[in-house]
């Protein structure tokens, strides 16, 4: 059987998890090719209603990479992405999507090891869940 | 203010169930700024709704629109075009919205996405509170500027109860005493007289008790 091959998309913030993805770059460190990084000024950039299109429009799974606590380039935009993805794990949850497949990570630009090491982990968690349950259903667009 | 807070999502899947075709429509006034019913939430609900039901094999079609407000009909005549794609109309009004929508579209069911709560103002980001109940004749001349009918659990006009303790009323230790707020209010501006008046019965013709209300002017009315 072949093996499901998810599609992950992480919103990295520009400052940290996106310049940590860089660093794993120049580290010759891989990480899996299944997550499709979208670079964002800040995690608190990143509203409720791109998670909840990233999944209609088919991901397995979404993470929104910002800040360590504290280190957040624009004071507490971390904090506030980290509110607003609970928020939507529990909507996911609503509507039978499964909120675990929706986390909120926090690193620092120097952590290529991390970024590349969280990558993995969160392809094999969504792996291990399965595909989205509306993938390959016929797909409903807002007109 | 008027506030409101979505429904369930499952109560609203109930009512949208039999459609396949709707209108998903916001409100730009109140429920915008209490993040209730505004075009971030319309998008948020539209999708969520699409989702669910993909599950269960069926597609929903959602038309989204916010409205500058949706308790005004010029503004409702804008679904006028719209309105014949759709087999229901989901409003994320307040109950206002709501029935404005369903005044003027007979022929459409109209179903409510929100619980229409009070009229409060925010305390802090993401906290509202209730502050007047539109009883019509206003005594916050008399109250320091503190309402007694939204915030004394027993609308007490000459209060406070025996239940007030520490300042706080007695059905919940996180809920100030209106009374004990009045009455430091009217210390704090050197009226304590006032608190001596006896205030006399109120007269709640003026209220909901005299029949649903409404406001004439003369200089305006068409
Ligand atoms: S006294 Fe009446 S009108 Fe004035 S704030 Fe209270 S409920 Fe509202
Ligand atoms: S404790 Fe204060 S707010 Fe509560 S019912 Fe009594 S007077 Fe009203």
């Amino acid at each position: 059987m072949k093996t499901f091959e998810p599609v992950i998309v992480a919103f990295c913030c520009h400052y940290c998890a996106y310049t940590a993805a860089d660093m794993a770059g120049s580290m010759r460190r891989c990480y899996p090719s299944n997550i499709r990084i979208i670079r964002v000024p800040c995690s608190g950039k990143v509203d409720a209603i791109h998670m909840m299109k990233a999944f209609q429009k088919g991901a397995d799974g979404v993470y929104v990479a910002g800040c360590l606590e504290g280190d957040c380039h624009f004071k507490n935009g971390n904090t506030q992405a980290a509110r607003r993805v609970a928020y939507v794990k529990r909507l996911l949850d609503e509507i039978g999507i499964g909120g675990e497949r929706l986390e909120m990570i926090t690193m620092s630009a120097g952590m290529g090891e991390r970024f590349a090491s969280t990558a993995s982990d969160f392809t094999e968690k969504i792996r291990r869940l399965g595909p989205n349950p509306i993938k390959g259903l016929k797909k409903a667009e807002a007109v | 203010m008027i506030t409101a807070e979505q429904k369930p999502i499952q109560e609203i899947m109930e009512y949208v169930r039999p459609y396949s075709r709707i209108l998903l429509v916001g409100c730009n006034e109140c429920v915008t700024v209490c993040a209730a019913g505004g075009r971030k939430e319309v998008g948020l609900l539209s999708s969520a709704l699409q989702m669910a039901f993909m599950q269960e094999g069926k597609v929903l079609d959602v038309k989204e629109m916010t409205l500058e407000r949706q308790c005004d009909p010029e503004y409702v005549e804008e679904l006028a075009g719209s309105i014949n794609q759709v087999e229901a109309v989901l409003s994320m009004a307040c109950g206002c919205g709501v029935q404005e929508v369903a005044r003027r579209f007979k022929e459409k069911p109209v179903y409510p996405a929100l619980n229409t709560k009070f009229m409060g103002a925010s305390e802090r980001q993401g906290v509202w509170a209730e502050r007047c109940q539109g009883c019509g004749d206003c005594v916050l001349g008399l109250t320091g500027g503190i309402c007694p009918i939204a915030r004394c659990s027993k609308r007490l006009l000459n209060g406070p109860c025996g239940g007030s303790s520490h300042g706080k009323c007695e059905i919940n230790p996180d809920v100030d005493c209106a009374w004990q707020l009045i009455w430091d209010r009217l210390k704090a501006l050197g009226l304590e007289k006032r608190y001596e008046d006896i205030a006399p019965a109120k007269d709640w013709r003026a209220s909901r008790d005299g029949g649903p209300r409404r406001i004439i002017r003369e200089d305006l009315a068409s």
